[in-house]
């Protein structure tokens, strides 16, 4: 057939005949028996339309046939789908929805193919919505409009029925939801503000209502699981049939109604759950002050699970709260109170015994290797409790001790570590373990020059008197101690331990010289230990009077000394040397190693039998409290050297003494100890004065290089520059300030006096 | 002619003025010193009609710029009784009571302030004065003006054991303590600020009194 040929169709004609087409695709979707289209009938309908839109005017019915096709899908639902829809409720609208919106995808699509040609012509040119977008604007005035919200209502409940545990269909929900996204036709506004606004409310509510019961009646720990399992099945129920848009929104809600809310009422939880009962049944059994007793104590959920080491409950804890914003902060401070209280439980131990005391230190570490744990697996690693840690740490190590620092704490400890027979059951490793957390406690504590000196102070007296167990261990502790706290720190220390060893090939020159000059032997065995001043405590040197034996030692050394330099001055410091010497008593000979003060003592029995205190201590030269002192452990200690009269336990100016001929032991070879002066009055004044140094030093540092700087200013960078070494105090640079003032090295601004200008 | 006449008067006047200046000055001075000395500045004083310890006495050494405690050389009463514009004693004796006003106006109470401290070094090198001398020193200068601080100052000085000496700089704001601290209740001091540790101190123990 051609185009001339073609019958002009009628309006009226071609509907009907195109009508008819409808009512079979209405049919079949019905369900009703009616043979499917074929090929034929498809290129009918087709063709009808095709002619009927490319028909000469006034028979050019293309609009009139886009009208028709939107009247058919409004036809179509107004007299067949709605009524379907009207009377059903509930799970059974949401399946005839289904239903009906399948159908209408399906005639939609059927239908778009007939009208092909409108679609592909027509539209294009008035710039009309395609043929698609009129059939679902139909559906959605028409149909959605009308039933969205009872729908949602529905499928809001089904979803409420679930939470409440029943199994629903939630293929059924996924595919009503599928049609508030594809309604929009791209855009998801109606997904949102149809459905997910009023679902998010409904869950706030839900779940609000939940915590609400929950926080009473069950524990922190109960709480959490619960908690948790929600977050999880929600989740999934996004994975099943939300939209996954609607995932972060959704878990956002659930955490804020059971988490936010509740978050204080839950750290703050009275008693966890199997307490509560026992309180409740003590309460009902007896009304006693037992009860009392029980109930005073005071607990509080994360303070509850830290007493109790409740490991898994604290990572649920972390895990939950760190979802809701600000949720860790109240946790971290809970931590950090608990661990400041214990800490300073240790202190208040140590104060009470002198043996907790000895063993603080190490609790402290023992304390510190537990929380640092916690920090790392229940609080994965967070920076947050870190610092909560290192805080409550700083807090409690700064405390005194029964009147000792723990800076001095610390040193003592690691003396008894590196002495020898400190620590002989414990492995290399061990010992370098705990000398690695000895060393991290240091941090923590403000005063790292009270540290310095007594370490430094411990540190001579094992070098020295060879109380050293292990060379390698010594060195180890200062690398370790130079990594934390810098090269200055040690370097005083460093020199100690390279004084020794030159000190060694000294004597070995020393010994040569001996041998090569047998005129200068002094008879007597002479090493000599050569201290570079600098690096050593500062020593007083008393004027003993040495006995004539030794002071040819001193003069031959001196001698050999100048050989080998000029212009170094040699002071000698009696009170750190030992003595061996030999003793004939009456039983049996014996050797006795004492320090060169003791011995001076004895040998002074070589020309008297009986001396009296006074003469000892004109004789000898020395302080009365040295003379105490090792007339005391000559005397009155273990091993009685010397007689004493009166034969009292204590040394008084009155008393006599007399060579106890009659001594011996069972060993030939004997130490007798002189216990060492208290040095920790000396210590803190040398620090003290360092520090003066140092703040006056630092000062003039930061005023020549800024030349006009505020107070307070000055303060806080004179506090960065020395923190490294202590904390100091205000007070303490105020003062160094005005004498600098004094001095001529500062001046205050004539305008404004909390300005200081540097003088040059 | 002219101009040699009237210099002739000029100078005729000054060195009349001067000669009167001079005569009053030898007539309380110390020949043999050359200047007058502590029993001339007593004598002068009782002239004066003033009491030896009178705040006014040190305001007028301070006008004179007198570098020595007790003592006034030619050049600093020639000095100084010239910038008063006097020339007699009865003249001096009005311009004295005058001096209490001068010294009031605040530009110049701060630098008599300091005068005051530095007059009462007497040794070469001496940088700091006695507690007792600057209590007592204290009342004179500043309890007419700061009656409660002082007292309250001056207790406190004598009490605490951690200053033997006071230095200039903690003179100089002792004064600036009262001007600028509220008095008794103390609320704007803040020992952060660059406050002398003595005033720290001060404080700390009236609030502990309170």
């Amino acid at each position: 057939m051609t185009m001339n040929e073609r019958k002009t169709i009628d309006l009226e004609q071609g509907w009907e005949f195109l009508q008819k087409g409808i009512t079979k695709l209405k049919n079949i979707l019905e369900g009703l028996p009616e043979p499917q289209f074929s090929t034929e009938d498809y290129m009918m309908l087709y063709t009808t339309i095709y002619n009927m839109c490319t028909q000469k005017p006034p028979h050019d019915y293309s609009q009139q046939l886009y009208d028709k096709y939107r009247e058919s899908f409004e036809e179509y639902i107004t007299s067949t789908v709605l009524p379907s829809l009207r009377d059903k409720h509930d799970e059974f609208l949401l399946r005839e929805l289904v239903k009906r919106w399948a159908n209408h995808k399906e005639m939609d699509r059927w239908l778009s193919r007939f009208f092909r040609y409108l679609d592909c012509y027509f539209i294009a040119r008035r710039s009309l919505p395609p043929l698609n977008e009129v059939g679902l604007t139909c559906f959605r005035e028409l149909v959605y409009q009308e039933l969205n919200a009872k729908v949602r209502d529905a499928v809001i409940s089904l979803i409420d029925q679930e939470r409440e545990g029943e199994q629903i269909d939630r293929a059924l929900l996924k595919n009503v939801l599928d049609i508030f996204v594809e309604i929009g036709m791209g855009q998801m506004d109606y997904y949102e503000n149809d459905f997910e606004v009023t679902m998010l409310k409904d869950t706030a509510a839900y779940y609000s209502r939940k915590a609400s019961n929950w926080i009473l009646d069950d524990s922190c720990p109960e709480y959490m699981l619960k908690a948790e399992e929600c977050l999880k099945r929600e989740k999934d129920r996004v994975s099943h049939y939300l939209h996954s848009s609607s995932e972060p929104k959704l878990l956002e809600k659930v955490q804020h109604e059971l988490l936010s809310v509740c978050a204080n009422q839950l750290l703050e939880k009275e008693h966890s759950s199997s307490e509560r009962k026992l309180l409740e049944k003590v309460q009902h059994e007896l009304l006693s002050v037992c009860a009392n007793q029980l109930l005073e104590k005071e607990h509080s959920g994360c303070h509850a699970l830290l007493r109790d080491d409740k490991v898994d409950d604290l990572s649920r804890m972390f895990r939950l709260f760190s979802k809701i914003p600000g949720g860790l902060e109240p946790m971290s401070s809970i931590f950090k109170q608990h661990v400041t209280a214990e800490g300073t439980a240790l202190v208040k131990q140590a104060e009470d015994a002198a043996s907790n005391k000895k063993v603080f230190v190490r609790k402290v570490i023992e304390l510190h290797d537990k929380y640092l744990a916690y920090v790392n697996d229940c609080f994965q690693n967070h920076s947050l409790f870190h610092k909560a840690l290192m805080e409550a740490f700083e807090v409690f190590c700064n405390k005194g001790v029964a009147g000792s620092t723990s800076a001095e704490l610390l040193a003592t400890f690691c003396d008894n570590i590196l002495q020898k027979g400190g620590s002989e059951k414990l492995s290399d490793e061990a010992i370098e373990e705990t000398l690695e957390k000895v060393v991290k406690l240091l941090a923590y504590i403000s005063d790292k020059d009270l540290f310095a000196e007594f370490y430094r102070k411990k540190l001579t007296r094992r070098l020295l008197f060879d109380k050293s167990a292990n060379d390698d261990h010594e060195r180890s502790i200062l690398t370790k101690l130079k990594q934390q706290c810098g090269g200055q720190f040690t370097s005083k220390m460093e020199g100690m331990v390279t004084d020794l060893t030159s000190a060694r090939e000294n004597q070995a020159n020393f010994e040569e010289y001996l041998s090569n000059n047998p005129n200068a032997n002094p008879g007597i065995d002479l090493t000599v230990t050569v201290l570079t001043t600098g690096f050593w405590p500062s020593y007083k040197s008393f004027d003993l009077n040495l006995p004539a034996e030794m002071v040819k030692c001193v003069e031959v050394f001196r001698d050999f000394y100048q050989t080998k330099t000029k212009h170094r001055k040699l002071t000698w410091i009696y009170s750190l040397g030992t003595c061996n010497l030999i003793g004939k008593f009456e039983p049996k000979t014996m050797e006795l190693i004492v320090t060169t003060y003791q011995a001076s003592a004895l040998l002074l029995f070589n020309s008297s039998d009986r001396l009296s205190y006074s003469e000892i201590m004109t004789q000898l030269n020395l302080t009365d409290d040295d003379v105490v002192r090792l007339l005391h452990s000559l005397s009155c200690a273990n091993y009685k050297i010397l007689n004493k009269e009166p034969s009292t336990k204590t040394i008084s100016p009155t008393d006599h003494f007399e060579f106890n001929s009659n001594f011996t032991d069972k060993m030939r070879r004997i130490k007798i100890p002189l216990p060492p002066v208290d040095e920790k009055k000396r210590v803190i004044e040398d620090v003290d004065k360092d520090r003066r140094y140092a703040i006056d030093a630092s000062i003039v540092r930061i005023m020549k290089s800024r030349k006009v700087l505020g107070h307070q200013q000055l303060v806080s960078e004179c506090v960065e520059q020395l923190g490294r070494m202590f904390k100091p105090d205000f007070k303490a640079i105020k003062k160094r300030i005005e004498d600098l003032i004094t001095r001529d090295y500062l001046e205050r601004d004539k305008d404004n006096p909390n300005i200081f200008r540097y003088l040059a | 002619m002219l101009f040699l006449f009237f210099f002739s008067v000029a100078s005729k006047a000054k060195t009349k003025g001067m000669d009167k200046v001079d005569c009053l000055f030898n007539s309380y001075a110390n020949s043999a010193l050359g200047m007058i000395d502590p029993d001339g500045i007593e004598a002068l004083c009782s002239d004066l009609g003033v009491d030896y310890t009178d705040v006014r006495i040190l305001i007028f050494a301070w006008k004179l710029k007198a570098e020595k405690q007790g003592y006034f050389t030619m050049v600093e009463w020639q000095t100084g009784l010239k910038a008063l514009g006097v020339d007699s004693l009865s003249k001096l004796k009005k311009a004295v009571t005058e001096l209490e006003k001068e010294v009031g106006e605040p530009s110049n109470y701060d630098d008599f302030f300091s005068y005051a401290f530095r007059y009462c070094l007497t040794e070469e090198k001496q940088k700091s004065v006695d507690i007792e001398s600057i209590c007592e020193l204290l009342n004179v200068v500043l309890r007419a003006q700061f009656r409660p601080q002082v007292d309250l100052l001056v207790e406190y000085l004598k009490v605490q054991s951690d200053y033997k000496v006071i230095n200039l700089d903690q003179w100089v704001n002792f004064l600036r303590f009262c001007k600028e601290i509220t008095f008794p209740d103390l609320e704007n001091y803040d020992a952060t600020q660059a406050w002398p540790l003595i005033l720290d101190n001060f404080v700390e123990w009236m609030r502990e009194k309170q």
